[in-house]
């Protein structure tokens, strides 16, 4: 017997229970990621000769590097320093930094796409720069990069997994411990893909609603 | 803290070989897959496009992790035999990294101009002529810079296989070094990612030079895509 009703309906909650982890995680994951992108992308930007220069290859490089291996990082090499956060904690601070650096394109993307005549309307009203940004560019930039932005969190969504490397118990890891429990691994795995799905699916159709909507593929 | 260096960087040079092989074949597969399943989704029959679609939309649906987990511990229960972990972390990292690379082709493809599908038929060719001297030669040129961000996503994918002890950067980083020298991680871990720096600059380094080949070949200057190397569409999926 493949396939053991009983039991899929048993370990049922207790996936469910992982979901939730995973859906927070990537929530505080994305909150953090479409703050950092913004500022790592002002800060690129700033002109500032030696830090814009430091913040593009800060972005390269946690570009090129696995998400994994700098979960890692933050978990074995921050206590080092003193800085003792909880798995969890480390793991939404990692997802929020490594996808920092993906949203940093989208604004970039988003921010040249403001016409010229814009920038030079502000100076020709002697706007100071920081409404410039507030009043005038971001206002503008910031809805059409959303379904850009969005679909960063699905993909997001589907990388927590990783955090099972530094002991967070989401959907994956919850699987797997339900698994290791009654050595079936069968019923837990299959489920967690199918949740998986049921929730990544029908969001990236609707995310292509928008789009559609605003007028901005990718 | 430096002593140690030396036997940092060979033991993690074990676990270079393990990676280059998990890239190289992912790699291959997937560009494969890509390119299957992207002309598929472009079939005139309904049957073909739906199929192509199932698999498409399935693994970029699910998490990797999840299908790594299934092919190496599931499918053994359904068929009775074990994959050698590299090989089923290969086949897991070209079967995802695939159907992210089938919407390449297909865009690739669906870019090039309308005309010159006109231009094919007025001069009579059959559509595997049209396919191979006309409209791919174009749109290959246009798939490789999205296939460079693809690559280098399916490089630092392939850590993921640690997870089933593939001995990799990855798992003799934290499996073997850490474990032993705890104390050390900031040392360990910047090797760990300066290796994989290294390798995904190569794929980059690699790409644009076949980006140049193509563009030469197809008679226009270097593409304005690969000045800018990458627009919204970023280093993921």
């Amino acid at each position: 017997m493949l396939w053991d009703w009983n039991y899929a309906v048993d370990i049922l909650p207790k996936l469910l229970r992982g979901l939730l982890v995973t859906v927070e995680a990537t929530l505080l994951g994305s909150a953090l990621a479409m703050v950092l992108g913004l500022v790592f992308d002002l800060v690129r930007r700033s002109g500032v000769p030696v830090l814009s220069l430091l913040m593009r290859a800060f972005i390269e490089f946690v570009r090129s590097t696995p998400l994994l291996v700098q979960l890692f990082f933050l978990f074995f090499v921050l206590p080092d320093f003193g800085i003792t956060l909880g798995a969890f904690t480390t793991g939404v601070i990692g997802l929020g930094v490594h996808y920092g650096t993906y949203t940093a394109e989208v604004y970039r993307a988003g921010i040249d796409a403001i016409p010229r005549g814009q920038w030079e309307a502000c100076t020709a009203l002697n706007l100071p720069r920081s409404r410039v940004w507030i009043g005038v560019v971001l206002p503008q930039a910031i809805p059409r990069v959303l379904p850009a932005l969005g679909n960063y969190v699905i993909s997001m969504f589907k990388e927590t997994p990783l955090l099972l490397g530094i002991s967070v118990i989401e959907l994956v890891g919850a699987a797997r411990d339900a698994g290791s429990d009654t050595f079936r691994l069968v019923e837990p795995l299959t489920m967690a893909g199918l949740l998986f799905l049921l929730v990544s699916y029908p969001s990236s159709v609707l995310l292509r609603k928008v789009e559609r909507r605003v007028g901005y593929a990718t | 803290m430096f002593d140690n260096v030396s036997f940092f960087v060979t033991t993690l040079l074990q676990g270079l070989l393990p990676t280059v092989i998990a890239t190289v074949g992912g790699i291959v597969l997937a560009t494969l897959l890509s390119f299957g399943a992207g002309l598929a989704l472009l079939s005139s029959s309904r049957l073909v496009r739906g199929l192509s679609r199932t698999y498409v939309e399935f693994f970029r649906g699910t998490s990797e992790l999840v299908q790594l987990f299934w092919i190496f511990f599931v499918l053994p229960v359904l068929v009775g035999f074990q994959l050698v972990p590299l090989f089923a972390g290969i086949v897991v990292l070209g079967l995802n990294h695939g159907a992210y690379g089938a919407e390449i082709v297909r865009g690739a493809v669906q870019s090039v101009p309308r005309a010159q599908y006109e231009g094919c038929v007025a001069l009579n060719l059959t559509p595997a002529q049209r396919m191979r001297r006309v409209i791919l030669p174009q749109a290959v040129v246009e798939m490789l810079p999205p296939f460079n961000n693809l690559f280098i996503q399916l490089l630092k994918n392939s850590a993921l296989l640690s997870f089933i002890s593939v001995a990799d950067i990855s798992y003799l980083g934290t499996e073997r070094l850490n474990v032993a020298f705890g104390d050390q991680s900031l040392l360990i871990y910047s090797l760990m990612l300066v290796f994989y720096l290294v390798l995904s600059l190569l794929i980059t380094l690699l790409m644009r030079t076949l980006e140049r080949i193509g563009s030469a070949r197809l008679g226009r200057g270097p593409s304005p895509m690969s000045q800018v190397p990458t627009t919204v569409d970023g280093g993921a999926r």
